[in-house]
Formats: structure tokens, C-alpha cells, sequence
């Protein structure tokens, strides 16, 4: 199979067969990581622009990592160094990009559909790294190399999202692209962050976490927005605490050797217990290992990789 | 480029063979209308020979009451790089209009008499231009504006639209006020808490796209107060954009009640779902949203019954470099005077929804008596003419001429609006306007 998309905008509009030679390609990228020596020149004179107009540190560091471990050239722009300070719009700045001849662009923006919108109006790839509540399909695909790592399948494992489903990218993406490869989905969490109609989307939704994490395998915690109980959607962070917390005591009663995912960045003890997160159920750090080989896996199909990568590797040496 | 010319009425035009639906005169019948000095002289068959008649034969095609949108943004003053009273008078000419009336959230805003009258000025010959005026001073919801002022000076109603009139007190003196001057108060529905950083339709898709949730009752709950409001004052109440279903059953139940209540919906509310968003295309953005099936299907009923007496289009228009960005960026609205009948025909009349003379009632009729309009060129009259919107014998010819059987497909690139907003590009469409009349001079 040969990769055919331009983009990678979000996981929903991918079929099992690409997400999995994501995965696959991905593997081999995670081996070079524990190379002594990390780089490959496999996107040798390839130029990746890293267009970050949220704040980010693990997201934004993975790309221009995995970019770097493939040898391209990387241009990270912010909103406060960018023209956009002055009143540019997104695509006066993404065509002035693309004038320079770029061959990727990765994107994170505050508004949903915003990749969309680049890709649709620029020649250059364009990789989603987060826009709004929609999508941010390298962590869906992360964490599900992280749940295939660590668990041997995907399919038929009970993955659980607990927290701020509403207003999460990745839930979404860890939703659309789990389903796809045959896992079973549920959420939970207070009733005013579960969004409306999230059951169309083939999920099962709980509010009582110790009942929802009785069928567990996975268990992803999302991070709470601070935020949020100013908004009115809570009482109050020490109910959401007491209510939705993954706490040691809570584990005890689940299924022996579940595994524990966190996107990140945390709030310890608001959405998990420190110990929890730092326990032995969890993969956390791993995850964000796995994201480094996972971008490289997407950077390198996106610029016309194919085949095996042990063979690119070879060629371009 | 495509141009409109104003041909000016001839001593005597006699436009034959044409299918003449006059909905107030019950008239449905294909006969001849013969224009003296602008005036309609008879509504019967007619002789050719009449002394130095120019004859249009009008065969095949349907003729009507100029039609009125009682509900347009032509940004004058203040952006009118976007439109100008004139370029969206050549819109309305070319959509069939022959009378608009336009919503006061320009720049500065219609809020006293000054500016009703400037914008009066600023009149053209294409179309006749009707002012609305600002509820409140600056559309803030803090005092009300000089509404009485603003009447006298030609203004036909009263409305914030853009913004609801969230203070339920001032809603409910304003009704009472206008009740002085029997103007309606048109009231853009929107409970501001509800639709807080909304995008679009609340649902299933909306969780799926990421964009942030309108739910329908932002706007029934406020139509159902307004409606109280209304009841309580004996003030007289018009609904502006209803886009759910259970808007259109707040006004079912008010007109049942007695209320002075009136309603109208757009094109876009009973043609295109959320659906239409999908691939965030920004030219779907509209306030309120695009919304689900069985509120395409509620409106489409409401129009049936009665309940939603006219279609307005909102035309909104925006500069491409304002609407090209972000989805939930994007400023609200789509333009649409020149799409109108064409997308009325295919999905209403074709579809067996009303009738062609129903939809005459909604598009000419009805807005010309909600707002007591008059005919022909009682350009910013205001008040006291209530023959708008009928075909009669010694009133002025102020006609719409259309070809019910036209098909195009929609090329925005063609429009006269200054603005190309519009999710409708590529649309096969059937009914298309030939001329209107306006003071008994032709425009096409």
C-alpha cells in the first residue's frame, strides 16, 4: 500500500489500513530512537514549518524533533514572532510560506477546522497538531502506538477517556481512530463536559468513574482546564477531584495490569494522583517517547515515503 | 459586465400574455396589464393597437407585486466597501425586489432621525429603500433610541438586529412605545448566555467538528419572552430569522393566542442543514446557525401554515478577506437577494410546499403589510399606505416579471451585490427574474 494523502488533518477521515501503516512505520522510527547515533537523512533537504499559535511544549518539540531526527530543515514561527502581531491573516501567512518553497506544515490553532482551511488553499502538506475541540491526530496515533506497545493489540480492549471530553482534541482523535481499529470506547465524566450527541460517534457514556473503570483495560485521564469551574461547568475543582480522580485506591478495584495514559501537561491531583501517575500502571513517559516515532512516521509518508524505511534509510546514506 | 438599465415608463406599456398572480385581488390569470405614466391603467386583455403602446410580451412568465425583503444589511454607512445602498439596490433589481428594508447595525447606527434620513437619501431608482431603526442608543441595551423621532422621519420598524434586546424591562417599553406608531419591533432572537462562543448548531455534529454548540432554545426562549412581552403590551411583535422548530411553535401558539405576532424565515433555514458545514466552510456561518433536518422540516410546515408570514434573505454581505479565515472566525452571514426566488421557487413552489401565489403573499404581500408599506414609489413614507403589495388599477406598477421555468446555476461572480458570501455557488436553480417594474419604469 502506498500512502495517497497530502494531509493529515484529523484521524476520522483515515481507514484502518492507513492509521495502521502509520503505526508500522512508526515502529521502525521508534527503534532508531535508541540508537546511539538518532538521525537518519531520510528528509534531507526538506523543509518542515512548525506554525504553533497555541502555547506548546511536548507537541512542538516532538515535531521539530522528529523533523531534526529525519535531517529536514525546521522554521518554528509563534504568534508573537509572526506577522499575525501585525494583523496578517493565517493564509496571507501560509502562501508567504509557502513562496519559500516549503514542503510541510504543521499547524496548531485555537480554531477548529483551521488545518482544513490551510490545506485546502495551499499546495504544500499540512499536519494537524491540535485545532480548537476538534482533532489532534498525531496523539491519537501515539497513544495508540503507545496501547499497541504495551498491550500487544488494539482490538477488543476497553479503552476508557476520563475528564474534559467537550472540550478535548484528544478525545476525539483517540475516539475516531481506537473505534477504527476495533477497540471499544467509552467516557466519563461530569455531565456538563460529556459534549452532546457523543454517542453518535459509537462511544459509551458513564458519570460514575469506578463503575466506568470496572471494564477498563486503558484508562486515558484528560487534563482539566483550570479554567472550566470559572465557566460555571463545575462546582468546584475539589468536587471534580473527589468525583473524577484516578486515584491508587480507585485501581485497586480494576482490572489487574490496567494501563494508565495521560496526554498532558497534568494537573496532579486534580485529574491524578501523583503516585498514579508516576506508578507502575503508567505509560506516560512513553507516550511521549512514542510521539517523536510517530511524527517521524508522518513527516515521512506525507513527503512521499513508502516502502521500508531500513531501505530509505540505506538510500539516502 | 453585466448591467441593469432603467428603461423610464413610456406613455403607455402594455406587458401581455403574462401569468398574473395577485394574491389580495385573488388573481390568478393570464391577461395583460397595461401602464399609463407609470400608473396601472387596466388588468385585462388588451388591444395592441392601443395609441403608441410599447408591448411586452410576457408569455410564459409569471407576474407579481414587486417583491419586498423586509430584512437587509447594505453596510451603508460605514462599510461600504462591502455594499453601498446602491450596488445593493441593483442586487435587489435583479432579484426581483422592488423594496427593502434595511437593518440599522450600520456604522454609525440608525438611531436617530439624522441618520434614518440620511440613509433615505442616499435612495437610487433601482429599488426602494425603507430604513429600520435601532431599538436602543448604539444597539448597547441601555436606553432606548428616539423611535418616535426615527418614524416620523421614514423608519418602518425598530430592531437591534445583529443583537438581541437582552434586557427583558426595555424589550417590554419598547413594544409599549411603538404601539404609538403601530411599528413593529423586530426582534433578534438570542439569548446571549446560551449561544456564548457558539459556532454553530448544538449536536452531534458539532461534537464531531469541535466547533462550539448554539442549541436551539438561545432562540425560542427569547421568542416565547418577547412573545409574553408582546401580549402584555399589545405591542406589535415580528420574529426575525427563525431557524428551529421550536421557534415556530412559540409563534404558532402566539398567533393563536391573539398575540401581535409576525415571523419570517430565509432561504437558508428551510434549504440547507448543519450538514452544510462539514468541511468548515465558512460561507455556512450564519446567526442563527444552520440547523438540523427537523427544523428544515418544522420551518418548511411553518411557511405552509401560515405560521411564518415572509421569507426575508438577511442579506449579509462580507468582503472576501473578512470571510476567508477561520470557521468560527468568520463573520455571520451570507447574501442573498439575487438567489432568492430562484432558491424559493425550486424548493418551495416546485416541491408543492405553498403555492405560487403563497409564496407571492410571503415575498410581496405580507412584509409590505407588516411594515405598512405602500405602493410604488411611497419610498420611506413610513406609515398610512396600506396598499402595498397588490396589482391594481390606478395605483402604481410596481412589478416583478419572472420566468418560473428559467434555469441557471448559481455564479456569484455575477451578482451586482459588492459581495460574494454565499454557500449557494453551483446551485441549479429554477425561476429566475426578467425585469422589475418600479414606478412604472423598467429595469433589466
Amino acid at each position: 500500500m502506498k500512502w495517497s494523502k497530502k494531509d493529515l488533518l484529523d484521524l476520522e477521515s483515515l481507514n484502518k489500513e492507513e492509521i495502521s501503516m502509520i503505526l508500522d512505520t512508526a515502529r521502525s522510527f521508534r527503534e532508531i530512537l535508541d540508537r546511539p547515533v538518532k538521525k537518519v537523512p531520510i528528509l534531507r533537504g526538506k523543509t518542515v514549518v512548525n506554525m504553533f499559535f497555541e502555547p506548546s511544549t511536548r507537541t512542538s518539540a516532538s515535531f521539530d524533533m522528529a523533523a531534526k531526527r529525519l535531517m529536514a530543515d525546521t522554521v518554528n514561527i509563534s504568534p508573537k514572532t509572526s506577522a499575525v502581531q501585525k494583523g496578517e491573516t493565517l493564509l496571507d501567512t501560509a502562501r508567504n510560506l509557502e513562496a519559500m518553497k516549503i514542503d510541510l506544515v504543521v499547524i496548531r490553532h485555537s480554531s477548529s477546522g483551521a488545518p482544513h482551511f490551510l490545506a485546502s488553499r495551499i499546495k504544500a502538506g499540512v499536519i494537524n497538531a491540535g485545532d480548537g475541540q476538534h482533532a489532534h491526530p498525531t496523539q491519537g496515533l501515539l497513544d495508540m502506538f503507545t496501547i499497541r506497545e504495551k498491550r500487544g493489540k488494539l482490538e477488543g480492549l476497553n479503552v476508557l477517556i476520563v475528564g474534559d471530553v467537550t472540550h478535548s482534541r484528544v478525545a476525539r482523535s483517540d475516539i475516531h481512530g481506537l473505534l477504527k481499529m476495533g477497540a471499544k470506547v467509552s467516557v466519563c465524566g461530569p455531565s456538563t463536559l460529556i459534549p452532546m450527541g457523543i454517542q453518535d460517534l459509537g462511544v459509551k457514556v458513564y458519570y460514575d468513574l469506578d463503575q466506568a473503570l470496572a471494564e477498563a483495560d486503558v484508562v486515558n485521564v484528560l487534563r482539566l482546564q483550570l479554567e472550566r469551574q470559572k465557566k460555571g461547568l463545575l462546582p468546584s475543582l475539589r468536587e471534580y477531584s473527589q468525583l473524577f480522580c484516578i486515584t491508587g485506591e480507585r485501581l485497586k478495584k480494576t482490572k489487574p495490569g490496567i494501563t494508565v495514559m495521560h496526554p498532558g501537561p497534568m494537573n496532579r491531583g486534580v485529574e491524578i494522583e501523583p503516585a498514579v501517575a508516576d506508578g507502575a500502571s503508567s505509560v506516560i513517559l512513553d507516550q511521549v517517547t512514542n510521539g517523536v516515532a510517530v511524527r517521524m512516521a508522518v513527516l515521512y509518508l506525507l513527503t512521499g515515503g513508502e516502502g521500508s524505511v531500513s531501505e530509505a534509510i540505506k538510500k539516502e546514506a | 459586465m453585466k448591467e441593469l438599465k432603467i428603461q423610464k415608463a413610456e406613455d403607455r406599456l402594455i406587458i401581455k400574455n403574462g401569468r398574473v398572480i395577485d394574491p389580495a385581488n385573488k388573481r390568478d390569470e393570464a391577461t395583460d396589464i397595461v401602464i399609463k405614466d407609470g400608473v396601472i391603467e387596466s388588468i385585462e386583455k388588451s388591444d395592441n393597437a392601443k395609441s403608441g403602446a410599447q408591448v411586452i410580451d410576457a408569455t410564459g412568465l409569471i407576474i407579481t407585486p414587486g417583491f419586498f425583503d423586509m430584512h437587509v444589511h447594505f453596510r451603508e454607512p460605514g462599510r461600504e466597501d462591502e455594499e453601498t445602498i446602491e450596488t445593493g439596490s441593483l442586487a435587489a433589481a435583479a432579484g426581483g425586489f422592488t423594496g427593502v428594508a434595511c437593518m440599522p447595525n450600520t456604522t454609525p447606527v440608525v438611531e436617530n432621525q439624522g441618520i434614518v434620513q440620511l440613509v433615505k437619501s442616499r435612495q437610487t431608482a433601482y429599488c426602494g429603500i425603507y430604513p429600520v431603526g435601532a431599538v436602543t442608543k448604539g444597539l448597547e441595551c441601555q436606553e432606548l433610541a428616539e423611535m418616535g423621532d426615527m418614524f416620523h422621519a421614514g423608519a418602518v420598524a425598530v430592531s437591534d438586529d445583529g443583537k438581541p434586546v437582552t434586557n427583558s424591562n426595555l424589550m417590554r417599553r419598547a413594544l409599549d412605545y411603538c404601539r404609538m406608531f403601530d411599528i413593529p419591533v423586530i426582534s433578534h432572537c438570542e439569548d446571549l448566555f446560551l449561544s456564548a462562543d457558539g459556532a454553530m448548531n448544538e449536536g452531534a455534529l458539532a461534537t464531531k467538528l469541535g466547533l462550539r454548540g448554539i442549541p436551539n432554545v438561545a432562540e425560542s426562549s427569547m421568542a416565547y419572552r418577547d412573545a409574553q412581552l408582546a401580549a402584555l403590551t399589545g405591542g406589535r411583535l415580528h420574529i426575525a430569522h427563525v431557524s428551529c422548530a421550536e421557534t415556530v411553535e412559540v409563534v404558532r401558539q402566539a398567533k393563536r393566542r391573539g398575540i401581535k405576532i409576525t415571523a419570517e424565515t430565509c432561504p437558508h433555514y428551510f434549504i440547507l442543514t448543519e450538514d452544510a458545514v462539514k468541511g468548515y466552510s465558512e460561507m455556512t456561518r450564519v446567526n442563527p446557525p444552520l440547523r438540523g433536518q427537523a427544523d428544515v422540516q418544522a420551518i418548511l410546515e411553518g411557511l405552509e401554515d401560515g405560521t411564518i408570514d415572509c421569507i426575508v434573505t438577511d442579506h449579509a454581505p462580507h468582503s472576501h478577506e473578512e470571510k476567508e479565515v477561520e470557521f468560527d472566525q468568520a463573520p455571520t452571514g451570507m447574501i442573498g437577494l439575487e438567489t432568492s426566488l430562484g432558491l424559493c421557487w425550486t424548493h418551495l413552489v416546485e416541491t408543492g410546499v405553498l403555492t405560487p401565489s403563497q409564496l407571492v403573499e410571503k415575498m410581496s404581500l405580507n412584509p409590505r403589510n407588516i411594515l405598512k408599506i405602500g405602493n410604488g414609489s411611497a419610498v420611506g413614507s413610513g406609515a398610512g399606505l396600506t396598499t402595498g403589495g397588490k396589482i391594481e388599477i390606478g395605483k402604481i406598477a410596481d412589478l416583478t416579471v419572472f420566468d418560473p421555468q428559467s434555469k441557471w446555476t448559481v455564479d456569484p461572480e455575477e451578482f451586482f451585490s459588492k459581495s460574494r458570501n454565499t454557500p449557494f455557488k453551483g446551485f441549479e436553480l429554477t425561476g429566475k427574474t426578467v425585469m422589475t417594474v418600479l414606478n412604472g419604469n423598467i429595469i433589466r
